[in-house]
Formats: C-alpha cells, structure tokens, sequence
C-alpha cells in the first residue's frame, strides 16, 4: 500500500483551508452576536414560552421518567415558529443578520472542505482515514460540526454557532500542528474492519458531544445570570431561554450516548480479539468507562428532583471533559494499549 | 452510608397509646428507611458519581494487573507515599475493597429500583388505557371539527387509524363514544431491558473473574510445540479465583514459521504459521493449519489462542577441549519494540562432568545484545531496523558458578549479577560475532555464533462467560436505544352527536416524555381523523 504523496499534500491543503474558513466564519457569527438583535429578540421570545412543569412532583423520580413534565415537548412548536431566523416573515432582515446567514454559508464550505480532507487521507493512503490521533480529531471536529449544522434547522440558535465553532478550531488547531503525523498505513493491531466502527462510532459520538458541552455550559451562564442580573449581564441577555439550552443539551446527549455506547461495545468485541480479553483496564477503556457513567448520570439527573437544570449541566460539561481528558492525556500522557497517537 | 431519609419514623408516636416504639419497630424502621435512602434516585446518582472517581485513580497511576514492573518503579520512587497508596489499594483499583463496596452497593441500589418498577410495568401492561378527559381541549394538542359521518363510522375509521395502539372503547352520556388509545410502552421495556442487561452484564463479568484465566509462553518458531495440558507449560499463568491450574482444555500447537513484514522499519503484518489439534485429533495425531496473527486469534477447544509479540532466538554452539560440544537455541528478550535489539543469556554446562564442585566452576555463559540489522557505533553494538540483515551479536563469555544450583529462581534472559559480584563467575572473552563466527577462549574451548530462529509469544486465554457478557451488553444497548428514542404518548378521540347528521370529533393528545415530534405525529393523526387533506 504505497502512500499517495500528492493526494495527502492536498487533503493537508484541504484541512487548512477548512479551518481557515471556520475562522472567517466565526468571525461573522461574532458579528451577529456583538451587533445583531435577532439573539435578543429569540432570547426574549423563548423566554416568555414557560415550560409546563406540573406533575413532576418531588419524588416522581423514577429513571423511566425522564421528563421534564407531562408535555415539555409543547415548546417545540412553538420555538420552531421562530425558526432560524429565517421565517420572520414581514420583518426585514437587519445587517447583523445576514453576517449570520453568511457565517452558516461559511461554515457549510468549511464542512465540505474539512470532508474533503478526510476523504482525500482516506485516498491517499488507501484506508479508512482514522488511524492515528490528528486524523482522529479530524473527524470528530468534523461530525461536531455537522450535528451543529442539522441542529440549526430545527433551533433558532444559529447566533451561538461561535461558541461551537470556538472549541472546534482550537482542536483542529492543535490536532493540524503538534498531533499532525504523515500519511502512513496501519500498523498490524489496527488492520481489522473494527477499526471502521469502532473508531467512527467514538469519534462520532465524541463530536457530538461537543455539543451538549457547549450548551451546557451557555446554560450555567445564562442560569448564573438568571440568578444574579449583575453577571454576565450584556452576554446572558443574548443567549436563549435556559430551557432552550437544557433541551439542545438533552436532544444531542440522548442521540450521542447510543453511538458511544455502541462504540464502546464494538471495542471491547475488537479487544476480545486483538489483545485476548474483552475489558482488561486500559487507561483508555477506564475513561470511557468514566465518561459513560457521567452521560449515564446525566440523562438521571434530568429525572430527579433537585437535579435538573443547574447540576445536570455541569454532570454534562463534566463529561465532556472526560471525552477531551480520554482524547488528550490518556493518548498523550499515559501509556497504554491504545497508543496509536503517532505523535512522535 | 446511606440514610439521608432518616426523618420521624411515627407520626403518631406522641400519641403513645395506639402506638408504641418498640426496639424492634425502630430497627424495622431503620432498615426500611435505609433501604429507601439506598434505593433512591439521588444515592444511585452520588454512587454513579462515587464509581466514576474510584475508577480513575486505575487510569492515573500503573496497576498490578496490568503491569506489575510499573507498579514496583513506582513504589520504589515514592517512598512512603507509595506506600500508603499502595496500604489504600490504589494499584489494585478494581479488586480493591472501596470499588467493590461502591459496585455493590449500586446493584443493590438497582435492583431495589427495578423491583418495584417492573411490578409497576407488569400492572401498566396490563392495565387499560386511561379515560377521556371531560375537556380535551385542555391538552397540549388539541384539535376538533365536524363530520357528516354518524358517531359509529367516526369511531370505526380510528380503530382503523390507531392500529397498533392500544385502545379501548367507552360509552358516554349523551350518545358520545369515546377511544383511549396509548403507545409506546416499549419505552419502558427498553428501559428495564437495558437495566437488567446491565446486571447481567456486572454478573458475568463476575463470573469471568472466578473462571477465566490467561498464560503467556513463548514458543520457538522452528516446529516446537506447546501443548495447553498444564501450568508448568506457561511461562507464566494468571487464573481467576477459582481456577486451580488442573482440568485445562487440551489442545496442542506447533509453531512452524513466523513472518514480519515491513516498510520503512514500521511493520505491516506479522503472521505465524501454525498447526494445531485438539479434541479427538490430540488421539489420533492430526494437524489443522491457521494461519495465526494479529487480529486473528485461533479458537479452539473453548479457548482463545493469541498472537502477541515475537523476537530473536540466537542460536550458539559450545565446543568443549575434549571435542563434545552442545548447541542452544534461547530466546532473547526485545529491549526495543522498534529495532528489536534484544537482550539475553544463554547457558551451557560441560558435558560428563558428575563433581557438582567441578561442574560448578566450568558452567558457560554467553550473554550480551543481539541485533538482527546491526548499526555499529566504534565497537558498541546497536541494531538499526528489526528486519533480519547480517545479524550481529555482542556478548560476554562468562565462565564460574552461573549460580543454578543456589536455590534461587533464575530469570532465562540474565545470568546473576550476585555470582558475578561475589567473584564466582568471571568473563572470559568479550567479542562481536557476526553468523559463522566464533571465538575460542584461553583453555581452547570454542563459542561459535550459528545463526538466529525466531520465536513468537502467545497467550492463551479461557473465559467461559464473556459469551454471556456480550449478550448481556447487547439487550443493554437494545434496551438504551428503545428506552431513548420510543415515545410514549397518548390520544383521545371524542365523537359527540351534533344535531342531524353531524358529529363533532375532538382529538386530543399527550406526549409523556421528553421527546419531540410527536406534535407533528399528533398533527397528522389528527388530520387523518377530521377528514383534511
């Protein structure tokens, strides 16, 4: 399997381009923040829709039900009036708006450039193109993307796509210099079709978790603001309804944590077969297990009284910092089987 | 730990007459209340939490199980810290008392969950649908019209509609009819099924710790065999709690060839070509072929069989004054993963020799490093690639008392350091000796470097539950998946005569949990009922 130079010279191409773009388009989306009314205006829209919270009682507090009330799920409708920003029928669109809509434009050919690169390591090196920690990263950074994209269509959140495009370009960053290694093929331990899905399973789920991080952590702003005018004043006042933010979370985190799940159990079917035992312990396989069981905590905590909001976004934000831990230190500091980093 | 619910145990206490605290109700009370506090959802959240930090301490700091060697440098470079740790359990997370105490208590918590719920579930399942609000037009979705259609067809196409709901029909004043329908129960039974899975899961893998066992051995790849009829056939044996090394499956492999690829000194493949026999072919003597390698263990006769490393086994033949000689062929140990320079001892004894004073003051060592693709640097030895290139060997003849006989156990890759300190065991001859070579010391015997076989490690493991392990975890994640994504939801239809020839119909609905998209589903049903298009 000789490795195609030019093609990867391209997809390196490809990758830089891509982030180069994140950026410009942040700097559009911090255009939209800084100047436009539109967060305000969805900002007080959301928050005169109070969630119906009756039945919830205090000790109704089974894990089966895991919902906010009898009906949370009325906001829906109503948030999705609003839409994106784009069903304002009648009201013109500000300026700061259309830097917004300029700022998802970018960011939709940042994605396809940031795939490209993908695609094109994946072609030059006749693999599939997860091999090492740079290509990892990568692909999460790119799914993180992507989820921010489809949730776009159904939340009228887009004047936040800076804090989510903030972190991705930070890791692509960091993942494009000191994690960049060269095209290479597969050592033997990885030559197995469960490389396919496991690793796409836990980079998947990892970028979408970058989600739920970032709501979570609007969230506590916007709580700590909620609670004390004073702070963040200027700041909380654009982000959405706290019970936005909690819902964005929840929906992600409920979608990710199968596809963790699932990831985790293809690795220890891999394990079973690569290192003769299914779960031995590994650094790596001790931290997903920690950030399964703060996931697991979490979508709990939704369903105990005196959990929700407040504590349940930080058990989220706590997780993500597990995902980013299990990412950096377990691969970079500790040794273990799963040193595939190719850092050298 | 865990009472958090201690609140009064009698609200009538004070009365005294009607009721009495006896020591027996207080303890009664006690552990009613302790059971509760245990089984609650906030002490199964705070022990979620309490496992997640017990477990890290195992990715933080070298573990027995996994490295013993680390966990000894550690201790060696802490001092009393190490120490203390070490009295705390912290290299033996996942055995350790605190770990144990914390799993346990979560499954006890669990299952104090489950109990009550699945009763819960088994009465919903069989309970009917709830009755028609007097107003539907209270519910969250709501919807409404007329119809030229009398109340019996109205109620004939929901039937029809709400297929695969469960619906039940009622009478009501007036000449209304009225359908209940509900869905989506498999929520719930997803939701128990990933619970009781993961129990399952937990029991299994304790199961896996008491019977399962794993030994290590390295075999040379020139047509040796190793058959897995005994411990004392491993170099070494990890057996679970309750395994005592006998009644082991037999099975028996030959080691016929091993191949490393590699491309730029990073390896490609590695592939040893095996036969092997178990069952009834260990009587009758047939050997199957496998090709073993990484990612591609061989099953058979219940157990696994692992490729996990290789090396180099240099190969030195002795020529003793007298003519007799001896050849050995003694795996080295790879001290580089990447050149594999390999480090070892390989020992001789002069034949005929029956004075154990006599034999002790002859015995031959020759130990030193071994490069299969030698990059030398003045007279240093180092190796430049792990691919098999001239391969060179640097050692040192050691002649004396290799200390065999002391009693102590000795390590095959190194001769004792004690024997050569206390001055009983001396070199005699330093040299670098390519294939072919020889050297021949001061008393005319002859150490000649012949050539090199590899040899391949392997492990075999035994784990009779994992099986169950697997298809505990996939009625989990099954179970996760329904109890994330089903909803559970209900409908209401109304249908009211108005009048002649026309019938009002109401709809209205409630979704019980946190998911979207059922006012769109609602919508649609809705729409289906009322006749719009």
């Amino acid at each position: 399997m000789p490795v195609n130079e030019t093609l990867s010279q391209y997809s390196d191409w490809s990758y830089t381009t891509s982030v180069v773009i994140y950026i410009l388009a942040m700097v559009f989306f911090l255009v939209e923040q800084s100047f436009g009314r539109h967060g305000r205006k969805v900002a007080e829209r959301t928050r005169t829709r109070q969630l119906v919270t009756a039945g919830a009682g205090a000790d109704d507090v089974s894990p089966g039900n895991d919902d906010t009330g009898p009906e949370s799920d009325n906001t829906g409708p109503g948030t999705r009036n609003t839409g994106p920003g784009t069903r304002n029928t009648g009201a013109e669109r500000t300026r700061a708006e259309r830097f917004g809509r300029m700022g998802v434009a970018l960011t939709v050919l940042g994605l396809l450039l940031h795939g490209a690169a993908l695609v094109l390591r994946g072609l030059a090196t006749d693999r599939v193109p997860w091999g090492n920690m740079y290509e990892y990263v990568m692909i999460t950074c790119l799914v993180a993307v992507a989820a921010w994209l489809v949730l776009l269509r159904k939340h009228p959140v887009r004047h936040l796509s800076m804090f989510v495009l903030l972190p991705n370009v930070i890791l692509m960053f960091v993942g494009g210099t000191w994690l960049y290694s060269e095209a290479a093929p597969l050592q033997p331990a990885l030559q197995s079709y469960w490389l396919i899905i496991h690793v796409a399973a836990a980079a998947a789920s990892s970028g979408v978790f970058l989600v739920p991080g970032v709501a979570s952590i609007l969230y506590l702003v916007k709580a700590r603001n909620e609670s004390n005018p004073d702070s963040f004043a200027s700041f909380a006042a654009k982000l959405p309804a706290k019970e936005v933010l909690d819902r964005i979370a929840y929906r992600t985190t409920v979608f990710a944590f199968p596809v963790f799940t699932f990831g985790v159990l293809c690795g220890a079917v891999w394990a079973e077969a690569a290192w003769g035992r299914f779960w031995g312990w590994d650094p790596k396989e001790t931290v997903a297990f920690i950030a399964w069981i703060i996931y697991a905590a979490y979508l709990h905590s939704r369903a105990t009284a005196g959990w929700r909001g407040n504590r349940a976004a930080i058990i989220n934000v706590v997780g993500f910092a597990a995902t980013v831990f299990n990412l950096f230190f377990v691969n970079l500091v500790t040794t273990g089987l799963h040193s595939y980093a190719g850092v050298g | 730990m865990t009472p958090p619910t201690q609140t009064s145990t009698d609200p009538n206490g004070d009365a005294g007459t009607t009721y009495r605290q006896t020591p027996l109700r207080k303890a009664w009370a006690f552990v009613r209340n302790t059971w509760r506090g245990l089984t609650s959802m906030r002490t199964a959240l705070i022990l979620l939490f309490l496992l997640a930090l017990a477990a890290l301490p195992g990715a933080l700091l070298p573990q027995r199980s996994l490295n013993e060697q680390k966990v000894n440098e550690y201790l060696g470079e802490h001092g009393w810290w190490g120490t203390l740790l070490d009295r705390l359990q912290f290299f033996d997370v996942y055995s350790s008392v605190w770990f144990s105490a914390i799993y346990l208590l979560l499954m006890v918590s669990i299952i104090g969950c489950l109990v009550p719920r699945t009763s819960d579930y088994v009465r919903s399942m069989r309970a009917k649908p709830v009755l028609t609000p007097r107003n539907l037009a209270r519910l969250p979705h709501h919807e409404h019209g007329h119809t030229a259609d009398d109340v019996e067809t109205v109620m004939a196409t929901t039937r029809n509609r709400l297929r695969g709901w469960r619906i039940v029909e009622r009478e009501e004043p007036g000449g209304a009819r009225s359908i209940s329908a509900e869905r989506g129960f498999l929520r719930e039974t997803g939701n128990l099924a990933f619970h009781f899975g993961m129990l399952g899961v937990i029991i299994a893998f304790a199961g896996g710790a008491l019977y399962s066992y794993e030994g290590q051995v390295i075999v040379l790849a020139d047509g040796s065999e190793f058959c897995n009829s005994g411990i004392y056939n491993f170099d070494s044996f990890n057996p679970g709690l309750r395994v005592d090394g006998t009644e082991l499956n037999p099975f028996c492999v030959r080691v016929n060839d091993f191949h490393a690829e590699f491309k730029n000194g990073q390896p490609i493949a590695y592939e040893a070509g095996i036969d092997y026999q178990s069952g009834d072919a260990l009587t009758t003597g047939d050997w199957q072929p496998y090709d073993l390698a990484v990612n591609s263990p061989l099953r058979t006769a219940g157990d696994r069989l692992y490729l996990l490393g290789h090396g180099f086994a240099p190969t030195f033949t002795v020529t003793f004054p007298d003519g007799q000689s001896r050849t050995h062929t003694i795996q080295w140990r790879p001290v580089d993963q990447t050149t594999y320079l390999s480090q070892g001892a390989t020992k001789f004894e002069e034949p005929g020799i029956t004075d154990p004073v006599e034999r002790r003051e002859n015995q031959l060592a020759v130990t030193g490093l071994f490069a299969p693709t030698p990059a030398m640097h003045g007279s240093v030895l180092s190796s430049a690639g792990p691919e098999l290139n001239n391969p060179t060997v640097a050692v040192d003849i050691m002649r004396g008392d290799l200390g065999v006989d002391s009693g102590r156990g000795q390590s095959i890759f190194e001769i004792d350091q004690s024997m050569v300190d206390s001055g009983r065991l001396d070199r005699v001859a330093r040299e670098n000796l390519e294939v072919g070579q020889s050297v021949t010391l001061d008393d005319g015997t002859k150490v000649s470097f012949d050539g090199v076989e590899r040899f391949v490690s392997l492990q075999v493991s035994h784990d009779p539950t994992q099986n169950w392990v697997l298809g505990f975890a996939v009625v989990m994640f099954v179970g996760l998946g329904a109890s994330l994504f089903i909803k559970r939801r209900r409908l209401w239809v109304r249908a009211a005569p108005d009048g002649e020839r026309r019938t009002v119909v109401e709809v209205g609905g409630l979704a019980r949990t946190d998911q979207a998209g059922y006012g769109e589903e609602f919508t649609r049903i809705a729409a289906d009922l009322l006749g719009r298009k």
